[in-house]
């Protein structure tokens, strides 16, 4: 096992810049007014790069950049648009290593996770999109025999993306790849809490990216944010976060009347039947990982199984193993490959979560592990960790209607399928859900009937590409990880052709 | 400060109460020193201000404070609570609403919320990001 050192360091794969300025057409730009923010890890609550804070100033260059690239771009063949992401994958791939320690440094997410899934993902996502473009076709509906509408393609022009904290690097993939796949010229604006990441990975690439395709803008929501969303030279925007602001980039789309995507995040259930317990083979065990999944990121997925709904008969049996399966989470530094936990990713993140443990036991929930911050030694002192925390209470109580995002599992129980059904669709929100069951029909109809736009099935937390993301009711709308993606970043071209040498004979 | 705490909401220096939404008999809303404090900052540079309550993920559950308007508010939305915020001197700044959307207003009905400020960033469009401060929701079980 490997203890990767922290970048900065000499032997450290990834090296980040002293100071990061925005990419804007193909260079790397000051912000027009000269200010700086700091970008700290949260492995050990430091700074360690300044990032410009951009403004509507940068924004509106960057707008420049964008649309003088984009009538060469989106011009582009899909075949010229397939080799472009085929080239960043294998950059990528060349560089994993650097990337995922970068990321982790950045968001403070275990290094395990960003070799083995954020940045392979993000890899793969770019290869996705790139066979995507190739294959898709327009379609003809012949109307009458001398009449033939054609439906084509077309790029939108220039889009605007507003990435999340949460996975700051394979999030921001998500919506690039097929963003640039479709043929459109990108201004991307990073979270505020994790912002060098991507700049990072946008040195790697630079001298793939044709100027002006792709532009970086980082800064505040309210100062860079904005002016990005309320643009009226963007085509369309696309934004990961929560509920308010989606609701207000709603509000200024609908000012200019551009489409909008949005992931707005969950509650998401995670049902075990009683079945589950029949045996104790290999299949119980994967129940019991899947229990536990709560942990994987720190708890900071939108899709985090956060409510765990356990059927009576085996509940008192099968949490107490879950929660020794809890226990054996190993915490600590990020950079360590054995480490499975890592930091929050900011510090406004850890006192949220530290504000619901504290709610949750007003409300009387029952802490069945953890339930505390987790202070660690030596430099990581400084750092933002919660321990993986257990509650047990029931589905009125705010831990089970607010997405926590941290490791913090709100742990309740069930008679039978209608009540799991009953409290697994008592929520504001449908992002994701589990079912565990050895039964097919039981996890066939309860995957019918939760109002989500993700079951995973007997499997939770895999996210592989041409597999359809997104949310039913305040989740959010579109459909991101699949082919049908492109929908979101294209204009559909009409032609109505009449091939009839005839008069339609009316005047 | 100039203004002493009016009450103890778990520990916290509360200064400023909120009297409650035309849907609410419940004061439900109340504001830290450390909270009125950046809000006087808010003000003197953006002019009146409005609080949203936001859901789901990321910066969830975290209160986004605009300049008043900036965020259109409906028959979607409940009005959870005005207070009268006022300057250092002592002088009225202007009427500071809290808004939270309808259904999650339902899910939160049995709680108040103390709106506090703490280190950090921030995110959304909240004005107070840049401060390097963040609003944040404290929670308390309501009597009713």
């Amino acid at each position: 096992m490997t203890v990767y050192a922290q970048p900065g360091q000499a032997d450290s794969p990834a090296t980040f810049k002293s100071r990061y300025e925005h990419f804007i057409g193909g260079k790397w730009v000051a912000p027009v007014k000269g200010e700086y923010f700091e970008d700290i890890t949260p492995v050990t609550g430091k700074a360690f790069a300044e990032v410009a804070r951009g403004t509507a100033e940068d924004i509106e260059a960057a707008l420049d950049a964008a649309w003088a690239a984009a009538p060469s771009w989106n011009a582009t063949t899909p075949a010229e648009r397939a080799v472009l992401l085929n080239k960043i994958a294998d950059r990528m791939e060349e560089n994993l290593e650097a990337i995922a320690v970068a990321e982790t440094w950045d968001n403070g997410k275990p290094v395990r996770e960003t070799l083995a899934a954020d940045i392979p993902l993000a890899i793969d996502h770019f290869r996705y999109f790139a066979g995507a473009i190739r294959a898709q076709e327009g379609r003809l509906s012949q109307i009458d025999e001398d009449t033939v509408a054609y439906h084509f393609h077309e790029p939108l022009g220039v889009v605007g993306q507003i990435i999340p904290w949460n996975f700051p690097i394979l999030m921001g993939v998500w919506k690039l790849a097929p963003a640039l796949a479709a043929g459109n010229c990108v201004v991307l604006k990073p979270a505020e809490q994790t912002p060098a990441s991507i700049l990072f990975l946008i040195e790697l690439l630079e001298d793939l990216i044709p100027a002006g395709v792709v532009n970086v803008v980082n800064g505040f929501g309210a100062e860079a944010g904005k002016p990005l969303a309320s643009n009226p030279r963007i085509r369309k925007i696309a934004f990961t976060g929560e509920t308010t602001t989606g609701r207000l980039i709603m509000q200024y789309a609908s000012e200019n009347i551009i489409p909008v995507t949005l992931e707005l995040g969950g509650k998401s259930p995670n049902i075990f039947f009683d079945d589950i317990a029949q045996e104790k083979d290999a299949f119980y065990d994967k129940a019991l990982e899947g229990f536990a999944l709560f942990g994987l990121n720190q708890g900071e997925v939108c899709t985090c199984p956060s409510r765990a709904l356990v059927q009576k008969g085996m509940y008192d049996e099968f949490v107490a193993e879950g929660v020794e399966r809890v226990k054996k989470m190993v915490q600590g530094n990020p950079l360590d490959t054995n480490t499975m936990v890592g930091a929050q990713a900011s510090t406004d993140q850890l006192e949220k979560i530290l504000s619901y443990l504290d709610i949750g036991k007003q409300e009387g929930a029952k802490a069945l592990i953890g339930g505390e911050r987790m202070e660690l030694d030596g430099d990581l002192s400084g750092g933002y960790y919660v321990q993986p925390t257990i509650f047990e209470g029931d589905n009125t109580m705010r831990i089970f209607q607010e997405e926590i995002f941290g490791p913090v599992l709100s742990l309740t129980s069930f008679t039978d399928f209608d009540e799991a059904i009953s409290v697994a669709n008592d929520t504001l929100y449908g992002l994701g859900a589990g079912v565990w069951s050895r039964n097919g029909t039981t996890a066939y109809r309860a995957g019918r009937a939760i109002q989500a736009g993700r079951v995973w099935v007997n499997n939770y937390h895999n996210y592989p590409a041409h597999a359809a993301f997104g949310g039913y009711k305040s989740s959010g709308i579109g459909r991101e990880n699949h082919l049908m993606m492109l929908d979101h970043y294209q204009q559909t071209k009409n032609l109505l052709v009449s091939y009839s040498q005839n008069a339609m004979g009316l005047f | 400060m100039s203004q002493k705490p009016v009450t103890q909401v778990a520990g916290f220096d509360v200064v400023l109460e909120a009297a409650p939404g035309p849907e609410d008999d419940v004061a439900r809303v109340a504001y830290t020193a450390a909270a009125v404090e950046l809000l006087r900052e808010l003000w003197r540079r953006h002019g009146p201000l409005m609080f949203h309550q936001s859901g789901g993920c990321c910066d969830g559950s975290a209160p986004m404070c605009f300049p008043a308007g900036e965020f259109r508010t409906g028959g979607a939305d409940v009005l959870m609570g005005t207070a009268e915020l006022s300057d250092d001197d002592g002088s009225v700044l202007g009427p500071l609403e809290l808004w939270i959307s309808r259904e999650q207003f339902n899910a939160w009905k049995h709680t108040a919320l103390v709106i506090d400020a703490v280190k950090g960033r921030g995110s959304g469009f909240s004005l107070e990001a840049p401060t390097g401060q963040r609003f944040l929701t404290r929670s308390q079980l309501c009597a009713t």
